[in-house]
């Protein structure tokens, strides 16, 4: 508790530098078994902003969420990462997600004989305490899972039934966004959050992302194809190739991609 | 090493010569005492003990009868909160009427070999020693050997008893080191329906008797035996058990094996499948931490056609803990259309731990399906930082997920009442910190 009083009182200076960023990078190099897959990458995202990164098969676009969650294995070796006025890069992921960070899986993890709701009060609590917060009682905490799961569309089983366990693609996708509705982050990246789903639950998630759109809440949407940003309408678009941003701008590039492929953009890039 | 082996043989021999009663008890007295005569002392040459040292057992003589019990000395923790039960108390080995229900229920005979009538002594002499192979472990042998008293369970036919039976055997340090036999009998009649638990607890010291405790389950014809054995002893103590059952036409057996604490921890384990239409099904978990070891031997013989078994065993090892499961599924020629599965799953959580696993399929039919298998893994770092990514600390996660190896089985307990009192004291067994643990805890009343 003291040390963050004391972090506060230090920190007052920077927090008015990135006052308007909720996210910035800069020349982001990383590495996976010594492979470099991030070579310089650069994003600046303020509050309330939805981000789309696209780009082909082995870009780097899912080294990108790994690399902010701090995943073990992926390893920084240059650049910085400031999120909300502070270095997140040294933070172990525990306290990434603490302070806000919420990465969406592209394949969430089945865990068995580990409850749903077992996991979620944990998370949540741990969110709660490091906000200053009390935990819910269990009772209240039951009430809102519920209300979250109709909100995503889950049957209330779900709660019950380990993490993620022999549920369907669709079903998976939902509990990602149940579980960003429960944490309330800053910052979510979705790393493409829309593969493997048919129309339907491809707009049930659109909904839920959408229903947390905030002026104080800023997302990264990954994804490889145009069609989820029909319905989530991105601010900026941005194409990762080779570990770079090669090339911004609004939502009409998502189209103008979807039309001419990526092979124009690293063409054109290089 | 040599000379406290022959020392912990004849100090065995003299003990139970000491305690032999004569009577109904001749018979099984010289045939166990025979047969551990001509059994060595386990040492790492020994097959069926190759990975579990008992050089504990020759440091002291533990050859020796506990002395008389002081009552006011015990703290141990045995009644389970919520559950009904006829409760029977022995300490270090010696039966204690105060501690115990005098509560009686239709169609159940409840008593000890020495208070038994003539007409009950005929049935335990009739089954005692009948299942309980000598020759498969030593410590049964000595087991039989000396047996003088025990617990008689009855189950009339068609009697669905009205609640469990359960038999505390509490270890506590006596004036010097010592060896507590305990022995139970259990009988079902045709279509008798009964639960029995069986648990282990002792006083929360240093402990200096050695438990050597055999069950015998004779389940008759269309009955069912759910039975649970929890061991939950000091961390010093040793223990060595045995459960040896015979299933009739279309019985069956459930068997709980909840295997805690204790520095060396031995269970053996035999169903025998005699007529066609039995059941077994098994769970059995061991979390041996510390320097701990626990050996688990299990043996189905399926004898007759048409009979099921399902076994299940998952064990975490933590620290420098030592595991052995030697799981053996055998199916003699007659047993046609057999369904047996074996699986046994284990997590080492050091690189110090250890478990030995071999499981065993020894088939001589041909029209059965059967399917067995082990794994050893160590925690699934996907997920661990799947649970990190949504802000858990990674200790946290680290038991979370420990405890989720093992949930599937704590979940399949029917006995509500203590599947909720097992969760703390399993969830205690991965860090005594509460703030860790609680979210294991507080999962069973909301869900």
């Amino acid at each position: 508790m003291c040390k963050e009083n004391e972090f506060k009182i230090v920190g007052t200076g920077i927090a008015r530098k990135w006052l308007n960023r909720m996210l910035s990078i800069k020349n982001l190099h990383a590495s996976v078994e010594e492979k470099e897959i991030l070579k310089g990458l650069n994003i600046e995202i303020k509050p309330g902003e939805i981000h789309a990164i696209m780009g082909p098969n082995g870009a780097g676009k899912s080294t990108l969420g790994n690399v902010l969650s701090g995943r073990e294995g992926y390893e920084v070796t240059a650049g910085d990462v400031n999120f909300d006025g502070k270095n997140i890069l040294d933070m172990d992921t525990e306290e990434r997600a603490r302070e806000g960070l919420f990465l969406a899986f592209q394949y969430p993890v089945e865990i068995p004989g580990v409850s749903n709701l077992e996991f979620l009060k944990a998370s949540v609590d741990a969110v709660r305490a490091h906000r200053g917060e009390e935990p819910m009682d269990s009772v209240s905490f039951l009430k809102l899972a519920r209300e979250k799961c109709k909100a995503v569309n889950l049957d209330q089983n779900f709660l019950k039934r380990g993490v993620n366990e022999g549920f369907s693609g669709g079903e998976k996708k939902r509990n990602e966004i149940m579980q960003m509705m429960l944490l309330e982050p800053k910052l979510c990246i979705l790393d493409e959050t829309d593969s493997g789903l048919d129309i339907d639950a491809l707009q049930v998630v659109a909904e839920g992302v959408n229903s947390q759109r905030d002026p104080n809440r800023s997302f990264i949407v990954v994804t490889h194809y145009q069609r989820l940003l029909d319905y989530i309408i991105p601010d900026y678009v941005h194409v990762l190739a080779d570990g770079k941003i090669v090339k911004s701008g609004g939502k009409e590039l998502a189209l103008e991609l979807e039309e001419k492929g990526y092979g124009w953009i690293e063409n054109g890039a290089v | 090493m040599g000379e406290a082996v022959s020392d912990f043989n004849q100090q065995a021999l003299s003990l139970t010569q000491a305690r032999q009663a004569g009577g109904v008890y001749q018979a099984i007295n010289q045939l166990g005492a025979s047969a551990f005569e001509t059994m060595p002392f386990p040492t790492r040459k020994t097959e069926s003990w190759k990975y579990t040292s008992l050089h504990a057992l020759t440091q002291q003589n533990y050859n020796q009868s506990p002395k008389a019990v002081l009552l006011d000395g015990i703290d141990a923790q045995y009644e389970v909160s919520g559950l009904e039960v006829v409760n029977l108390v022995f300490v270090n080995g010696q039966f204690q009427a105060a501690l115990s229900s005098n509560e009686t229920l239709a169609g159940l005979q409840l008593v000890r070999f020495s208070e038994a009538t003539s007409e009950q002594l005929a049935l335990i002499e009739k089954h005692l020693g009948k299942l309980a192979e000598t020759e498969r472990n030593l410590f049964t042998a000595l087991n039989n050997a000396q047996v003088n008293d025990g617990v008689f369970v009855f189950v009339d036919k068609n009697t669905q008893l009205a609640k469990p039976i359960q038999i505390t055997n509490i270890s506590i340090k006596d004036e010097q080191p010592a060896t507590a036999f305990n022995r139970c009998l259990i009988v079902l009649d045709t279509h008798a329906q009964a639960t029995v638990i069986e648990q282990f607890v002792s006083s929360d010291t240093e402990q200096n008797v050695v438990m050597n405790q055999v069950t015998e389950a004779v389940i008759g014809d269309g009955a069912h035996l759910q039975h649970y054995r929890l061991n939950k002893e000091h961390e010093s103590s040793i223990h060595f058990g045995g459960m040896y059952v015979d299933l009739s036409r279309d019985s069956q057996f459930t068997s709980y094996q909840i295997l805690l604490g204790s520095k060396i921890k031995r269970f053996d384990v035999l169903v025998n499948h005699n007529v066609s239409g039995s059941h077994c099904e098994m769970k059995g978990v061991y979390l041996p931490k510390n320097e701990q070891q626990v050996d688990i031997h299990s043996y189905i013989e399926h004898k007759a056609p048409n009979c099921t078994t399902n076994e299940v065993y998952r064990g975490i090892m933590a620290d420098k803990s030592k595991a052995v499961f030697n799981g053996r599924i055998h199916i003699h020629p007659d047993a046609q259309k057999t369904l047996a599965e074996l699986s046994n799953k284990n997590l080492l959580l050091s690189d110090k731990a250890q478990i030995n696993t071999k499981p065993e399929l020894e088939i001589y039919a041909d029209d059965v399906r059967c399917a067995h298998g082990a794994t050893v893994a160590q925690l699934n770092e996907t997920a661990k930082f799947y649970l990190q990514s949504r802000g858990i600390s990674a200790q946290e996660a680290d038991i979370m997920l420990s405890f989720g190896f093992i949930n599937e089985l704590l979940e399949s307990i029917p006995l509500e009442a203590l599947r909720v009192s097992l969760r703390p004291l399993l969830a205690e067994q991965f860090s005594s910190d509460k703030s860790l643990t609680q979210h294991l805890i507080a999962d069973e009343a909301e869900a």
